[in-house]
């Protein structure tokens, strides 16, 4: 089985390419890379003016299965990847039950070898049950195949208990992702701390809150030689913390979310429940500080922090809705017309952020478009325009903060495993 | 009662006896309304933001007569009325506003509605009771009561509620009315004409003494008289605007 992919510009920051090259599959490899390949192939794409880049590792999604199938599966969550050009998922393990044993990581890997479309790779959890109280037997996760750990939603409170997670951790090279968050000091809160808390008469979530606990993890993991990865960063605080600590040459990466860098807080004043996640926007400083992060390279990674909700649980009074938004299928999209229409990120910049260094932060074999790699591609068209409609989203849930808005880059062509998954075959 | 003297058909839906308790949502039970065929939903909500969400989700009017912390644009109203009757005008007044700032949906109404006006607005209450950027919303805010009560052409007393479960810092009642409460002593130090308003209902001995709630400079009976006229003239504007639509469309 072969696809040859014919004069897209091809984008892979990995082997320092950019320009018009066609890309041979074969199998579920990338088996040439060159000008005019002159090579018999069952699907020829023509990618004129269209970008071809390693398919996308999104390191934060919530699948919601096991547990919630009302909010997303498995099977919707991998197709709203694949859509969004995303070819590889972490999950994020707070699902019901949890990754934090043998039994429930076998339970998730059944489901996704049944049900998914896309790679999921599983990121257990730090804690039993994600409780912060027992840490879960590390060595054991990794062997069923877990390359991650995070007690995501939460935050470790216990400085000890973080500290010796961080350790065992190390020893066995799994990277501990932190949702660094201190709930002591964002008790309650709904929004952004300040004006916008003041004036909506909403409880704020401090600033504080996260860039005391990312200051606090970072601090922890240098102890140890664990690999910290800093999840969701929306302040200003927060990106200054993570610059001045990989200036020192500690071992930390971050990731932030195409809302944190699309919205800022004027966004959540009419009480739109879909702007509602935690963290939460931020003001208008924040997000062109996480900006300045990305161009300067302080933020390693886009991750969607896909969160799916359904209807009952957001269309209801701010305060009791839940915190989060999908993000898998305008990601791309977001980051296009944020990012790089205004220069502060270039084509190559953007394949590292999704594909290149999430992979190498998980330290798995995707993100490359090498020869011999595994052909997982995306090609899109960066200059296409789409408005984002409620009833066109694929994933379960439909609690979008772009709804309505108009984005730049339309996916046409996704690639697993030197297969074409998307557009869908019927 | 406004809608009473009105002549108006009037249903009162409290959420403990209604189905929002067994997980009606909000928007269900304004559907529900609207399929009764009401005209207008007047509204008063714990949550912050719940008139607005309703109001987009229903076609007939809703007015909003309390949500959460956030705003209770009636009372506002009525206060500001309360003022141009005693006082002529509104621009360039001087109106205090002391006691729970940071919980007072009737300090953000007034705060928005007498700036707009053109009165200045300063805000006095302890700190944790400030919630932070208030001068965002036009508000100058002091911590010293004498001070805040100098320049004063009014001062608008608001209820304290002491319970709560939050957990959030909390000042005592009687350290509260030591430091905060409106006193005929207070009073001598201002305007001489300095009018008191509350929103009633008063903690007397904690807000103010009797004798200040009591006293010639206090108007707060006629709020509760205005809050009629008030709350009949937004039915009627919000009835009249809503057959200008229908004649309209
Ligand atoms: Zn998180
Ligand atoms: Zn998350």
């Amino acid at each position: 089985m072969k696809i040859l992919i014919k004069n897209g510009r091809v984008i892979d920051p990995a082997n320092k390419v950019d320009e018009a090259l066609d890309i041979l599959v074969e199998d579920s490899k990338i088996a040439q890379v060159a000008k005019d390949i002159k090579a018999e192939a069952e699907t020829v794409i023509d990618a004129s003016a269209m970008i071809v880049m390693p398919g996308f590792v999104d390191m934060h999604v919530h699948l919601r299965e096991p547990g919630r199938e009302d909010k997303e599966t498995v099977a919707t969550g991998t197709r709203a990847a694949l859509a969004g050009g995303v070819t590889s998922v972490l999950a994020m393990p707070n699902t019901q039950p949890c990754p934090d044993s043998t039994e429930s990581v076998e339970l998730i890997k059944n489901i996704v070898a049944n049900c998914a479309t896309c790679n999921v790779f599983v990121c257990g959890a730090i804690t039993k049950g994600r409780k912060g109280e027992e840490i879960i037997d590390i060595a054991k996760l990794k062997k069923e195949g877990v390359i991650a750990i995070s007690d995501d939603g939460v935050s470790v409170d216990s400085d000890e208990l973080m500290l010796d997670a961080f350790k065992r951790a190390a020893k066995e090279k799994v990277v501990v992702i932190c949702h660094s968050e201190d709930r002591k000091l964002s008790a309650g809160g709904v929004v952004n701390l300040g004006f916008t808390s003041t004036r909506m008469g909403l409880r704020g979530v401090s600033k504080e809150s996260e860039f005391a606990r990312v200051k606090r993890d970072i601090e922890l993991a240098q102890k140890t030689k664990a690999v910290v990865h800093i999840a969701h960063v929306s302040c200003k605080e927060s990106v200054g913390i993570i610059a001045a600590a990989k200036k020192e040459g500690l071992k930390v990466t971050c990731e932030t979310a195409p809302h944190y860098f699309a919205l800022d807080e004027s966004a959540v004043l009419g009480y739109d429940t879909n702007f509602k996640m935690n963290p939460p926007l931020r003001g208008k400083d924040d997000v062109k500080a996480v900006k300045e992060g990305l161009a300067d390279g302080t933020i390693d990674a886009i991750a969607s922090d896909h969160a799916p909700h359904t209807e009952n649980e957001k269309e209801i009074e701010f305060e009791r809705s839940e915190f989060g938004v999908i993000g898998l299928e305008t990601e791309l999209s977001a980051a296009i017309t944020e990012l790089i229409e205004s220069g502060i990120l270039k084509w190559k910049d953007l394949a590292e952020k999704f594909a290149l260094n999430p992979a190498r932060i998980l330290r798995i074999d995707r993100g490359t478009l090498g020869i011999g790699a595994i052909a997982d591609i995306v090609i899109f068209s960066p200059k296409k325009e789409w408005v984002v409609q409620k009833e066109k989203i694929l994933s379960k849930s439909k609690n979008s903060p772009f709804l309505g808005k108009k984005l730049k880059g339309v996916v046409e062509y996704t690639i697993c495993f030197g297969k074409i998954v998307y557009p869908f075959s019927k | 009662m406004a809608a009473k003297r009105l002549s108006a058909d009037v249903i009162n839906i409290a959420t403990e006896t209604s189905s929002v308790k067994k997980g009606e949502t909000l928007i269900d039970t304004g559907r529900n309304i609207q399929a009764l065929k009401a005209d207008i939903i007047v509204m008063r909500h714990n949550y912050s933001g719940a008139a607005v969400m309703l109001a987009r989700s229903v076609d007939i009017s809703v007015v909003n007569a309390g949500d959460g912390w956030h705003e209770h644009p009636t009372q506002a109203l009525l206060d500001i009325f309360t003022l141009k009757e005693k006082l002529g005008r509104i621009e360039g007044l001087n109106v205090t506003i002391v006691g729970d700032i940071a919980h007072s949906r009737v300090a953000r109404s007034n705060i928005w509605g007498l700036t707009k006006l053109g009165a200045r607005v300063t805000v006095c209450a302890p700190k944790m009771l400030i919630p932070p950027s208030i001068e965002e919303m036009g508000a100058v805010v002091i911590h010293d009561i004498e001070e805040a009560l100098i320049n004063a052409d009014a001062v608008n007393v608001l209820r304290m509620q002491f319970e709560r479960d939050s957990g959030e810092a909390f000042p005592q009642q009687l350290e509260y009315f030591k430091n905060f409460g409106i006193t005929s002593e207070r009073l001598k130090k201002a305007k001489k004409n300095i009018i008191v308003m509350h929103p009633g209902p008063i903690n007397r001995g904690i807000e103010m003494s009797s004798e200040v709630a009591d006293g010639a400079n206090s108007v707060i009976l006629e709020q509760v008289t205005n809050g009629i006229a008030v709350r009949m003239a937004v039915l009627f504007l919000v009835a009249q605007a809503r057959d200008g639509n229908e004649n309209t469309n």
